[in-house]
């Protein structure tokens, strides 16, 4: 039997439970949290602190808490640092606590609380300066075994995660008194709503409290109220779900904890959503936070505030301890007493602050009294008072429920800038002035902290914001409920106190703060800082206002002068798996197939990521043991005889209309207006700043009508610039754009006798003889009986070379056809590999030489920038550094040994220096050529055309090695150029 | 953020893609005097103001119109969005 | 006829077809593309063009028209959409090129697009875990290019439901995130 358990509640007495902390198996009931299972079992000892390991027990009933972390679940599926107070208890669930080195009730590393005077505010800055390099070794290390939280699985999360993205008149969040009748009134008005609730079950406070709603108990008119709401279909219900971040134009961030209620999440269901909600309104009825009051050794299990100690008994039927002394600066503090009793529970005692206060009913009170200790190692057993005359008094109990006052919920008021206002009357922080767009705030988060206010406010709230949209709604009536004043006398800290902690979270006591003042860190900010309260996972949401308030009787100033800090998304902590959605693992982007990806898969290719491509990287053949073997053979059968590579990855841009040739002359840094029908050019692209981006053809199909090409990594850059010239820089020229890049398969038929194996399957009627066909040639066609092609004589190889494209359906069918028609001419496939190589051969100038940091002029196409047009990049391509004779030239480079050159290798002189001083140049590109079969290299060399046959060092500091290279032309194999003409 | 595309509605800023100022739609003529100087002015010297900035996004997940949009920088208010090749021609940069 | 055999975007010899829950998820083939983009000063021309040689209109932006035996739907400004049926009309853009001459320029987009068509009782909650469109609030004819899966993507709805259409090279993807969307509201 569970110690104790009361009766009532929200709980299902009839559902039992098991489940398992730190190994001991309990049981708990249908409806129980974590915590309220754990605190009816008689467990008041949850975890253990950040940085004394001192022992804690929950302090809240809710996401504001600070202490009872725990590992939810295991293996895979452990999920640290969750906050027990919103672990929905199920069947089979497992926790443990964390940030412990044995036992939870012996922790090893508890022994830094004997030396707590040493980890004060400030303690590593001053203490681990020395030996520096000692830092990252040694003392960091060590802080981070000893301090931090829970730990990760390291294994992948099995779960799934969605992402999703809803639409709303008026967001509502928090569904308390507040959020239900503003859903009620804009629900009825028929405006789209959406009601998120971070709790399981609606209603707010009005589950943790006894006072009647008119005739029936708070949660029956929540029962009432959420049934009408669920009739609605303008209204989205939406439980277990945080709105964590209020951003630009009321686009709200939500997590649904849609199965993390459930030990496993069915089949195919996500375990969380993250939700992107746009809202045309939205009103915050995020209800209030109680604050603790600073008192000595007030961090002992059991000492819990006093809301979350009444909402155990009245919502959860469970409470810490059967005595419990209540401590209080307010009303609400006799609320808990009275419901306590009202319980069963023993309350030997309620300690209010206040000289003279009288609560009808209430016989043990102790006015004007404080408490100054406590006792219990694992778990308060006494507390002492000083009374109102100075003696003092040890009171036994197995838990202290601590009111200092209730602090409007305002995380989310804050996330555009917003800067709460100090509210004279609750004496805490209200919203500011500056809210994020849309947002209006209702209920306890408004400062109206009866029931009754909370009602009322939210009804109103809700007709205030949807009048602003042209939607008429009247406040829903709602029922009479409490609707007492706050009385409270602001009350902090019990003065004279050791160790009386402020932010349970990250172990900031008092003597911390005082610590700061004296030490010049008096705003909020540097307070904030230079203590690290209000940085932990719970951002010092039952610590901040108390911190700065501390601040404030230091320094003398008023609160309100001396400000608060913000809060910032996430309200509370998101888990990663959240963040990342569906886009893990291979789905972490699309991936795009080429059309010959079957065929190739089927041949064995190894394949290269290249963007979100993947594309046929080599053919390994039986025998070929290295990536090398393949790759030599394709060269060599392709200059040989003929081969095959799909380009469908590069670019294709259709550009027509009647100035389409004007248009291209102004993107292109040569000309292209004179370019005949029938023709195709290769064509460079200038940044405005003069530097080379891109390079590729564009081919001529008719007058206003032609086809350009763009590497397969600027397709969408290229793209993105062309719609730009043409919307903005020239809208007078009539010209119309549209990628095709996917619409085509393409694929490179290069060799000796790529002509021989082309006329096997164009049709008859084509003519493509070298004469009818020559060089630079380009048409449409019709190949395999009919099928249209794009036919294209360029060469990236250097050899007779084509470019074929047909629709992209029948891609796969041309490679096959091309592999079965080739077979008289032995017909390769070649991959990524082997035509690097055999553009590296040629001297052709790819990415790695198209660097971001070159000009035409680098890559010795200086005469192709036509000089009597403008084009973009043209005037700043002649800036006077970019057009030094002397600067960097494209060059080959020839290793005087075997040795291959490492690419990246700097060129430094033959001897010398070797440092940045004396850099020469760079090396852009190297391979095995297996036609010279030597190492050959691309790159940049100082004045390069000018030193031909000078010997360097190709050097690679990185890796250690250098290689003695001969400049020589980059143009390796067939430097005339003849084979591409033959 | 959400960007009030003038013929498609709000949408959001996800699928757009950034370029920065709209003053680079005032590109200058190649064939000017002190071209380079005037080139370097368009290119690289930008204003940076803490308020309203007019400035250019691309629709590249939607409709692949240029926008111009008018965007408060402090507070990030959108004042407006026009399609930019409608404030190219207002420009001039049409015959 | 070519005596190749074409193949769906998704790779199998049949185009894919998927049920979960009520949702159907279909891969779509039978459709010729070709876009249309109006040459300067030529709108009015271009709307009579259409108009008299294939009786259909041209959309608003966001809309979509849809006049048996074709569909056509807005691009961007001044640019849209057109489809036929494959099978006998597999040179769509040399048709509509043939018909329109110097009023517009024609491209050819058949294969550069996978369709998937989407039906289901309520799409409204599978489509709000794929994208931002208010989809929802949208009515049938509405079409509208936005991100899907990291991807640019055509969602277009009619009586029938959606279809969907992105790249083709990553149709693979694109139908991984359908199913996944439909699996997670099924």
């Amino acid at each position: 039997m569970s110690i104790n358990r009361l009766k009532g509640g929200l709980i299902d007495h009839d559902a039992p439970l098991n489940f398992s902390f730190d190994g001991k198996k309990y049981e708990g009931r249908a409806g129980d949290t974590l915590a309220s299972a754990l605190l009816a079992n008689g467990v008041r000892l949850m975890g253990r602190s950040f940085k004394y390991h001192r022992p804690r027990g929950v302090l809240s009933a809710g996401s504001e808490e600070p202490n009872a972390l725990v590992e939810l679940r295991t293996s895979a599926r452990k999920e640290p640092n969750t906050r027990a107070t919103g672990v929905e208890l199920f069947d089979g669930l497992e926790a443990k606590s964390q940030n412990r080195v044995g036992s939870l009730a012996f922790d090893a590393l508890g022994v830094n609380d004997l030396f707590q005077r040493f980890f004060a505010a400030g303690f590593y800055y001053k203490t681990f300066m020395w030996p520096a390099p000692f830092w990252e070794k040694v003392y960091e290390p060590m802080i981070r075994y000893a301090a931090g939280l829970g730990s990760i699985s390291f294994q992948d999360d099995p779960d799934l995660y969605d992402k999703g993205f809803l639409h709303c008149d008026l967001l509502i969040v928090g569904a308390g008194p507040a959020g239900l009748a503003a859903a009620l009134t804009a629900g009825r008005a028929g405006a789209r709503v959406i009601l998120a609730e971070e709790d399981y079950c609606l209603g707010g406070r009005l589950n943790a409290e006894r006072q009647p709603l008119e005739d029936i108990s708070g949660p029956e008119w929540v029962a009432k109220t959420q049934a009408e709401l669920a009739s609605m279909d303008n209204v989205r219900i939406m439980a277990r779900t945080t709105i964590f971040g209020a951003f630009d134009h009321g686009v709200y961030g939500a997590v649904e904890r849609a199965a993390d209620h459930l030990g496993v999440p069915a089949a195919d269901k996500p375990r969380e959503v993250l939700w992107r909600i746009y809202s045309k309104k939205t009103l915050l009825c995020s209800g209030a936070i109680e604050r603790p009051i600073a008192f000595e050794k007030n961090d002992r299990p059991g000492v819990m505030l006093a809301g979350a100690v009444r909402a155990y008994a009245n919502r959860w039927a469970a409470t810490a301890a059967e005595d419990v002394v209540v401590f209080t600066n307010n009303d609400d503090g006799h609320k808990t007493a009275g419901d306590l009793r009202a319980k069963g529970v023993n309350v030997p005692a309620v300690i209010d602050v206040r000289q003279g206060v009288s609560v009808a009913g209430e016989t043990e009170i102790l006015t004007g009294a404080t408490i100054v200790d406590t006792k219990g190692r694992l778990g308060v057993k006494s507390v002492t008072v000083r009374l109102a005359d100075g003696k003092t008094r040890e009171i036994p109990c197995g838990a202290v429920a601590v009111s200092g006052g209730w602090n409007p919920n305002v995380g989310l008021t804050c996330h555009q800038n917003g800067r709460p206002a100090w509210n004279e009357t609750i004496q805490a922080f209200g919203p500011g002035e500056r809210l994020p767009v849309g947002q209006s705030v209702a209920g306890a988060a408004n400062g109206d902290m009866s029931t009754h206010a909370a009602l009322t406010g939210g009804a109103q709230g809700a007709v205030e914001a949807l009048e602003a949209l042209g939607i008429s709604a009247k406040p829903a009536e709602v029922p009479a409920a409490e609707d007492a004043p706050v009385s409270i006398t602001p009350y902090w800290h019990v003065a004279g106190a050791k160790r009386a902690w402020v932010d349970f979270q990250n172990d900031i006591t008092v003597k911390d703060v005082k610590l700061a003042h004296q030490e010049g860190y008096r705003s909020v900010e540097l307070l904030k800082r230079y203590t690290t309260m209000g940085m932990a996972t719970d951002q010092g949401k039952t610590a901040n206002v108390t911190g700065l308030a501390i601040m404030a009787e230091l320094t003398g100033k008023p609160i309100p002068e001396t400000g608060t800090t913000l809060f910032r998304p996430p309200y509370t902590p998101v888990a990663m798996g959240a963040l990342a959605g569906r886009s893990v693992g291979k789905e972490f982007h699309p991936t795009r197939l080429t059309p010959s990806h079957k065929w190739a898969e089927e041949q064995g290719a190894a394949f290269v990521e290249v963007g979100n491509w993947m594309r046929a990287q080599y053919f390994p053949r039986k025998g070929e043991t290295h990536w090398r073997q393949s790759v030599d053979r394709e060269v060599l059968a392709t200059r040989g005889s003929v081969g095959v590579c799909d380009v469908t990855t590069l670019g294709k841009i259709d550009v027509q209309g009647a100035d389409a040739a004007t248009f291209l002359n102004k993107i292109y840094a040569n000309a292209f207006a004179k370019l005949p029908v029938g023709k195709v050019r290769y064509g460079l692209m200038l940044r405005e700043d003069g530097i080379a981006y891109d390079d590729g053809t564009a081919a001529r199909l008719a007058e206003d009508h032609f086809v350009v090409t763009t590497t397969t990594a600027n397709a969408v850059l290229v793209y993105r610039n062309m719609e730009f010239a043409r919307q903005c820089l020239y809208p007078e020229l009539d010209v119309q754009l549209i990628s095709t890049t996917e619409a085509w398969a393409q694929y490179a038929v290069a060799g000796p006798n790529a002509r021989k194996l082309l006329q096997k399957i164009v049709d008859p009627a084509f003519d493509i003889s070298n004469e009818a066909f020559p060089f630079m040639g380009c048409g449409e066609i019709t190949v395999c009986g009919g099928l249209r092609a794009r036919l294209f004589r360029i060469s990236f190889s250097g050899e007779l070379a084509y470019e074929i494209a047909v629709p992209t359906r029948y891609g796969d069918a041309l490679m096959r056809r091309l592999m079965a028609e080739g077979k008289e001419f032995d017909v390769t496939p070649y991959g990524t590999e082997a035509l690097g190589v055999m553009r590296i051969e040629k001297g052709h100038a790819a990415g790695a030489e198209l660097n971001g940091t070159t000009t035409a002029l680098n890559l010795g196409l200086g005469r192709m920038v036509s000089k009597k047009k403008d084009c973009i990049g043209n005037v700043l391509s002649e800036r006077e550094g970019m057009a030094a004779p002397d600067g960097l030239a494209l060059v080959g480079l020839r290793p005087l040994s075997s040795a291959t050159i490492p690419a990246g290798s700097h060129l430094m002189a033959a001897t010398g220096p070797i440092d940045a001083k004396h850099d020469q140049g760079y090396v852009t590109s190297a391979a095995y050529s297996p036609v010279l079969k030597t190492g050959i290299g691309l790159g940049f060399l100082k004045d390069g055309s000018n030193r031909m046959g000078e010997t360097l060092r190709a050097v690679n500091p990185l890796e250690g090695g250098e290689v003695k290279v001969e400049v020589v032309s980059a143009h390796f194999v067939d430097p005339e150029g003849g084979r591409v003409r033959d | 953020m959400l960007i009030p595309h003038p013929l498609l509605g709000l949408r959001d800023a996800a699928e757009f893609t950034y370029l920065g100022d709209a003053a680079l739609i005032e590109r200058p003529e190649g064939d000017i005097e002190n071209a380079q100087d005037v080139f370097h002015n368009y290119l690289f010297l930008r204003d940076n103001p803490a308020g309203e900035h007019r400035e250019l996004w691309f629709h590249e997940q939607g409709d692949r119109s240029w926008l111009v949009v008018t965007r408060n920088t402090v507070t990030h208010e959108i004042i407006k969005a026009e399609l930019a090749r409608d404030v190219a021609i207002q420009k001039g940069r049409s015959t | 006829m070519t005596d190749l055999t074409a193949i769906p975007p998704l790779g199998g010899t049949q185009p894919l077809v998927e049920k979960i829950g009520d949702i159907g998820i279909v891969e779509v083939i039978d459709r010729a593309l070709a876009s249309i983009a109006v040459r300067a000063g030529q709108d009015a021309a271009l709307s009579e063009l259409m108009a008299s040689k294939f009786e259909i209109g041209l959309p608003e932006a966001g809309q979509c028209l849809e006049t048996k035996p074709s569909r056509i739907w807005w691009m961007g400004p001044g640019q849209w959409m057109m489809d036929g049926d494959h099978d006998s009309r597999e040179d769509l853009a040399a048709e509509l090129k043939a018909a329109l001459g110097d009023v517009a320029s024609v491209t050819e987009q058949t294969d550069g697009w996978c369709r998937f068509d989407v039906s289901g009782s309520d799409l409204s909650e599978m489509f709000a875990r794929l994208c931002g469109l208010d989809f929802a609030a949208l009515k049938s004819g509405a079409a509208t290019r936005t991100l899907l899966h990291h991807q640019g993507c055509f969602v277009i709805l009619s009586e029938l439901g959606a279809s969907v259409l992105g790249p083709r090279s990553s149709a693979g993807s694109l139908h991984h995130a359908l199913v996944a969307a439909a699996k997670s509201v099924a």
